[in-house]
């Protein structure tokens, strides 16, 4: 095929317009002064000063996230499969209803959990008010990974040949159900992983000064520092995050070629 | 039907995540909604009946719906364009095209700050040209680039993917019948992938209205809803206001939303 040599400038232009900027945040958080750039010397002082000053928020980040993840599992799983195998209206409506935290705004349902539940002092100040929000925006994303791997017709007569042979509903779910949707739960696990940890709209609203998240802590050091520690932070961000999204590629790629046949 | 399916467990697995919705999101939402009709029913079209919000919703809708057609439009060209070609690293470059999907909008904001505000490459590289420090980070153009900048990889992987499961035998068969590029491109390019474009469309639109990391971390002149909603709230403590904003908001982006559902299926979700 001929290629359009128009065509081919423009790709190489949103090419330099998506990775340029990466670039240089990466590279200014290492230069003395960003007014100078390479000539001023390069240096490791800010991302230091990023580590003393918001070292906390990074684990916090993955702390939340982790929790998320395991709160997705334990209760969207379970929500999952009732999905997948029930045909009444109910469970149609309740599929459509969990998806409505991705399509209105965060700011929105900030608001509303901030309205009902701002006044329990205790709740609203710790870092579980926070993970509740994550978990209802990031619950559709589980939930409609795991009700289609769900729905996979072997799936379905994997569970009637066990249950002719005897096995109890407990020794289904678990010993025959579980293991064959692992691959579809890690690849929802990365997914409420990085959503979460990238997660600002919900987040800007519910956190307190003690429970800084990640993308928190940025908003704060982009306002209130100098550009040089903004860069060397956003630095340590796609540190935690890029290797999510290739692990998260990669479980894509081996979930479709487990499927393909 | 199996006898499997009316085992009594299974109507208790959704109950926890039921309890959930209905304490972290359906009463809250619940709240908010009843909220601007306590202090008075008009609160609920305050978005239409007062000047500043109303400019404020205007500004939002231009700028969702520009970036919109300029993220469909380059996406589409990019991501149709990668479809077609095989090339040493493609699937790297894709791969790094799509990478901002997952950065949070403060960081894109960032960027612009970087490329044009006040310390910015592009204004010192402007100025040391003679032409003067160009500072757009701070105005409608900053806001566009950084909204495209997020929108682009949605579009690219969109269209990436449909251009692939397109029939080529379709192209093939126009081209001997004698229509020329542009024939193919109006006649099936367009047709062929027009529920990705209205799903995509709408995806992109509905993000870019609630779109508020972006926004804030560029304190822009050129003011959109989630940060009036947010300045009524924390500034003014305004919260029926803030509440009735929101309450317009979220229905403009269920609206877009549901429309492209319901023309282009379960495309239209993103997730």
């Amino acid at each position: 095929m001929r290629t359009n040599p128009y065509l081919a400038a423009l790709c190489l232009l949103v090419g330099v317009f998506m990775l340029g900027p990466v670039l240089l945040s990466v590279s200014a958080g290492f230069m003395q002064n960003y007014a100078l750039g390479w000539r001023g010397g390069f240096t490791l002082q800010w991302l230091l000063e990023v580590w003393r000053g918001y070292g906390s928020t990074v684990l916090a980040s993955i702390g939340i996230a982790s929790a998320a993840v395991i709160c997705t599992i334990l209760i969207g799983l379970p929500c999952a499969y009732a999905l997948a195998r029930s045909k009444r209206t109910w469970a149609l409506w309740f599929e459509e209803l969990i998806t409505l935290p991705v399509a209105v705004p965060g700011l929105a349902t900030a608001l509303a959990l901030i309205l009902v539940y701002g006044e329990f002092r205790g709740f609203r100040q710790h870092a579980a008010f926070i993970l509740a929000g994550h978990v209802i925006f990031t619950m559709p994303f589980m939930v409609r990974v795991l009700t289609a791997a769900f729905r996979r017709p072997e799936l379905r007569t994997m569970e009637e040949a066990a249950s002719t042979l005897g096995a109890s509903f407990k020794q289904r779910f678990l010993g025959v159900l579980i293991p064959a949707v692992l691959p579809a739960v890690l690849s929802g696990a990365l997914m409420v992983f990085t959503l979460s940890i990238g997660e600002f709209n919900l987040t800007w609203m519910l956190h307190t000064p003690l429970t800084r998240t990640l993308p928190v802590g940025l908003a704060d050091s982009y306002a209130s520092m100098r550009i040089e520690i903004g860069s060397a932070y956003t630095f340590v961000f796609l540190i935690v995050v890029l290797p999510l999204l290739w692990l998260m590629q990669l479980s894509e790629r081996m979930l479709a070629k487990r499927y393909a046949h | 039907m199996a006898f499997y399916t009316t085992s009594r467990w299974q109507q208790f697995c959704a109950v926890p995540a039921i309890v959930v919705f209905f304490a972290f999101w359906l009463l809250p939402m619940a709240r908010l909604f009843a909220l601007p009709a306590e202090k008075a029913w008009d609160t609920y079209f305050i978005v239409l009946t007062n000047t500043n919000y109303l400019l404020s919703l205007f500004n939002t809708v231009a700028l969702s719906l520009a970036v919109t057609a300029i993220s469909l439009a380059l996406g589409g060209a990019v991501g149709v364009f990668l479809a077609r070609h095989k090339f040493v690293g493609r699937a790297m470059f894709l791969s790094a095209l799509t990478m901002p999907l997952s950065f949070p909008g403060v960081i894109i904001g960032f960027f612009v700050i970087l490329l044009g505000g006040r310390q910015g490459l592009i204004p010192s590289l402007s100025d040391s040209l003679g032409l003067g420090r160009w500072t757009f980070a701070y105005h409608f153009i900053g806001l566009f680039l950084a909204y495209v900048y997020f929108s682009l990889p949605r579009a690219i992987s969109a269209y990436a993917a449909a251009a692939q499961s397109i029939d080529r035998s379709l192209e093939e068969s126009a081209r001997i019948l004698g229509a020329n590029r542009w024939q193919i491109i109006r006649d099936i390019w367009i047709p062929e992938l027009a529920p990705t474009t209205l799903a995509c469309g709408a995806i992109i639109f509905a993000t870019a209205m609630g779109a508020f990391g972006t926004a804030f971390t560029l304190a822009s002149k050129f003011e959109v809803l989630p940060i009036t909603i947010y300045s009524e709230f924390t500034n003014y403590a305004n919260f029926a206001v803030a509440a009735s904003l929101s309450i317009s908001l979220g229905l403009v982006t269920w609206a877009a939303l549901a429309l492209a559902r319901r023309r282009a299926g379960n495309l239209a979700l993103g997730i």
